[in-house]
């Protein structure tokens, strides 16, 4: 699969009530999440100024804080095509192989983008492009277990299979 | 092989004798909890998923205390998501408003979650129950709503992180002290993936409640899982609380850690994690020309009856300062009622501080104290992000009890001592 778009930076430490904060919290519903997505970040206007299929693009310990799955759903629905991180914290991801955002670590890549940048990311060769200039960056691989769970399209999707619900 | 507790606690919940980090394990799980939250999410998925039956009744606690007492209509329709799935499926361990509190200080206090368990929470500070030694961790809802149909959830084994405390606490410094140095000192990421055990003669003489103090923050330095050894103090904070059998595991002599540091805190004093992150920590004399506007004690890293009293003898006969507003909120109704009988809520009512029911209110800016534009808070909870506490341009200092109803009177970031 690949994913392409314009490069949104971020820097480091972006925690969940950044992504999303908690005054908004008392709905899950997908939509409205998305619609305050980065309210509380860097870039407070990011929901006016992003496309869809665009790329987030952090510093280490990307989505740090907090558990709430809203913050990896927010993303997803805003129509944010990946995020590409030097590192990403624990329980962010986790949630985002089991609810299907997808996520690349990769520091060097994160060095070399810049704000604004067309990139493409090649999730089955483990590929970062810049497309101006055409750098390629690796993708640091995907864990077996994790490569599973995508497989089977997520946690709930494999729950079922090995709970007989399928 | 030997092994750390973290790591015999894992194997013993997935029917191996021996594991080593990295390795992918299936675990038994004894307790599945969720929030207001986190809970409405896992029950979608849950019911999406076509599972018609809960692994255990008994098993999964659900409990609204985030934006509890409802403190708005959608608010109240997620915590409805939770009682009507808790009736639909005979949860035992649902605490409506009145009966709740504050779940990672409800649970232990209940003996709902005891020594050698594996609990997963929807809610990130799930790792406080390392303080019973216990494996808790934090997950998301899609984690919840897995393992509330099988009952387990897996895991890679994670290495492990010793920290070893010696010399004897300060007066005024406390479990509340020792994890803001352990986070300023390794970073908001610097036990990422990683258990952090507790360890060392500080905690060894350190009470329950500041054991679950140490622990509870263990998320906010990225640690998996925060744990510390059962052992005497332990078996007495349980032994008249659990409602199951429990096991005091230890890790072996010559267990494997992938870091080893070592602390003296004999000379610490009380520390403070500046906005707006809780690696920002500066020992509070460095801070004594902070103006606040609002002093908060409670929530699950410090609402306990241990964090009251410490409060309630530093304000004992002052008046919060007329530019402060003081909140104090007891993490569950034993905590309150225990309050009441030894006269701790006339103290911080006398001193001009409201008292609230349990709930988490503040901490994450839900309700029951949010704060202005450029308002300024001291707190005895555990997250300074931008905006934690309301307007994205307000700040969150955080400190110990003692501190923060110090600074309440002070109108300024400051020490007990400095109370005439």
């Amino acid at each position: 699969m690949k994913f392409k778009g314009k490069a949104w930076k971020f820097g480091a430490d972006v925690d969940t009530d950044a992504i999303i904060p908690a005054r908004y919290l008392n709905t899950s519903d997908p939509k409205e999440l998305a619609s305050h997505c980065m309210e509380d970040s860097t870039n407070p206007d990011f929901m006016k100024k992003m496309k869809p299929g665009d790329v987030i693009v952090a510093e280490k310990n990307f989505g740090c804080g907090s558990s709430r799955e809203h913050a990896p759903i927010a993303i997803k629905t805003a129509g944010i095509s990946c995020v590409v991180a030097k590192s990403f914290a624990r329980i962010f991801y986790r949630n985002c192989f089991n609810m299907g955002l997808p996520i690349f670590e990769s520091p060097e890549a994160v060095d070399n983008i810049k704000e604004g940048d067309e990139i493409e990311v090649d999730a089955d060769a483990g590929v970062i492009r810049i497309l101006p200039s055409g750098r390629e960056f690796k993708v640091a691989p995907v864990p077996a277990f994790m490569q599973e769970l995508i497989a089977a399209g997520g946690l709930m999707a494999y729950t079922k299979k090995k709970a007989g619900l399928a | 092989m030997p092994m750390t507790i973290t790591e015999k606690i894992l194997a013993a919940h997935c029917g191996k004798k021996e594991i080593a980090p990295g390795e992918l394990i299936n675990a038994k799980l004894d307790l599945v909890l969720a929030n207001d939250i986190t809970a409405p999410i896992s029950i979608k998925e849950f019911r999406a998923a076509g599972a018609k039956k809960v692994f255990d009744p008994d098993r999964i606690a659900l409990i609204p205390d985030h934006f509890a007492p409802n403190k708005d209509i959608a608010s109240a329709e997620q915590c409805n998501l939770l009682r009507q799935f808790s009736r639909e499926h005979n949860l035992s361990l649902y605490f409506e408003v009145g009966r709740m509190g504050v779940e990672h200080a409800l649970l232990p206090e209940q003996g709902l979650v005891v020594p050698g368990d594996v609990v997963i929470g929807a809610d990130s500070h799930t790792c406080t129950y390392g303080g019973l030694g216990a494996f808790s961790t934090g997950v998301g809802s899609t984690d919840v709503a897995a393992a509330m149909i099988t009952g387990e959830a897996w895991f890679k084994v994670p290495e492990s992180m010793k920290f070893i405390y010696k010399g004897k606490l300060g007066k005024w410094v406390s479990g509340k002290d020792i994890i803001l140095r352990t986070i300023g000192d390794i970073g908001v990421d610097g036990a990422l993936y990683r258990a952090m055990e507790f360890t060392g003669e500080a905690i060894k003489k350190l009470t329950m409640a500041g054991r679950l103090t140490i622990c509870n923050m263990a998320i906010e330095a990225g640690g998996k899982n925060g744990i510390i050894e059962p052992d005497e103090i332990t078996e007495r904070y349980v032994a008249t609380r659990a409602r199951r059998k429990y096991k005091f595991y230890k890790s072996d002599k010559k267990a494997n850690y992938v870091d080893v540091r070592e602390y003296d805190l004999s000379a610490m004093e009380p520390q403070i994690a500046c906005p707006h992150l809780p690696e920002n920590v500066k020992p509070v004399s460095q801070l004594a020309a902070i103006n606040i506007d609002q002093s908060v004690v409670g929530s699950c890293t410090n609402g306990r009856i241990e964090d009251m009293r410490e409060a309630a003898k530093v304000i004992k006969g002052h008046k919060v300062h007329p530019y402060v507003r003081m909140i104090v909120i007891p993490a569950t109704q034993a905590i309150y009622k225990q309050c009441i009988k030894e006269g701790l809520v006339d103290i911080f009512i006398d001193a001009g501080a409201a008292f609230s029911t349990p709930t988490c209110g503040p901490c994450l800016g839900g309700h029951m104290g949010i704060l202005a534009s450029g308002e300024r808070a001291i707190s005895t909870t555990n997250r300074n992000f931008v905006g934690r506490m309301g307007h994205p341009k307000s700040e969150v200092y955080l400190s110990n009890p003692a501190i923060a109803a110090a600074s309440a009177v002070l109108g300024r970031i400051g020490r007990p001592e400095e109370l005439k």
